[in-house]
């Protein structure tokens, strides 16, 4: 117990945040925006394992590096997300998924 | 305190998804990103707080902000989304959410009674660096290939192709 919050606290926050991010990128149109809910997944997904890591298994550390793997492996993919998207942007002047459906280079 | 974070993460990402303004969608996303960090910090997770401000709340909003700024105009709105997939994504999310959040609280969690591990620099970087018991050098170097293929493709994607230009 940390401060007498329960853990299943954390984990509807976590769990309401991912499902936001699923909504989020179903509903959108803009490339960016749905990287952006992507970007919200990854963080709630990251949330859930360092909350294990310490109410359950508070005398070790792997849910805190399996956050860190996650936050590298983000950021990886947001730079290539980005490099895609700005090469479309030059192609087609706009970058709404409708008129993404050919990816000639 | 918790509940104030929470708060703040909860109504920021519904802003992010919602708001019709792309620049105020991603400083919605920072918001969230900072609150996360405090949750972190409430948790005695230092260092890994500290990875989630500089890299997340750093780098990839950084990112995000000047890839927005190179490809679309600020005073552009988002037109309202189609009525089908507004249906969709939201109930794809209640029906999800709803399932996930009964299983959590219909499972008990055996909360850990062994003693907490003091989370110092040196206990880190010697887990992340030792291949005995505990340790975790194979996936650290995986991703340092990862960040290395991702930044050669990020590069060979990005950049101009000069033979299309001169005949241009």
């Amino acid at each position: 117990m940390i401060q007498g919050i329960p853990i299943e606290h954390f984990l509807i926050v976590s769990t309401i945040m991912f499902f936001i991010g699923v909504a989020g990128f179903i509903i959108r149109r803009n490339l960016i925006t749905m990287l952006m809910a992507i970007e919200l997944i990854l963080n709630s997904v990251n949330i859930n394992f360092v909350v294990f890591n310490r109410y359950l298994y508070p005398d070790q550390l792997q849910g805190q590096f399996f956050s860190l793997f996650i936050v590298g492996i983000a950021a990886a993919e947001a730079s290539v997300a980005i490099a895609l998207i700005i090469n479309i942007y030059r192609k087609l002047q706009n970058i709404d998924v409708e008129n993404v459906n050919e990816m000639m280079y | 305190m918790f509940y104030m974070f929470s708060g703040i993460i909860l109504i920021c990402s519904l802003l992010t998804i919602t708001t019709r303004r792309i620049l105020r969608a991603a400083v919605y996303l920072l918001c969230v990103l900072l609150a996360t960090a405090g949750l972190y910090f409430m948790l005695k997770y230092q260092f890994m707080a500290a990875v989630q401000l500089t890299l997340y709340a750093g780098g990839i909003v950084v990112l995000i902000i000047f890839s927005i700024l190179l490809t679309s105009h600020i005073t552009h709105r988002f037109k309202h989304p189609d009525l089908v997939k507004l249906i969709m994504g939201v109930s794809t999310a209640l029906v999800g959410g709803g399932l996930v959040i009964a299983t959590i609280l219909s499972h008990p969690f055996q909360t850990g009674t062994t003693s907490e591990l003091p989370v110092n620099m040196t206990e880190i970087g010697n887990q992340l660096l030792s291949t005995g018991k505990n340790g975790y050098v194979l996936p650290f170097e995986l991703i340092s290939i990862l960040l290395l293929a991702a930044m050669i493709a990020a590069i060979v994607i990005a950049k101009k192709d000069k033979n299309k230009n001169s005949e241009i």
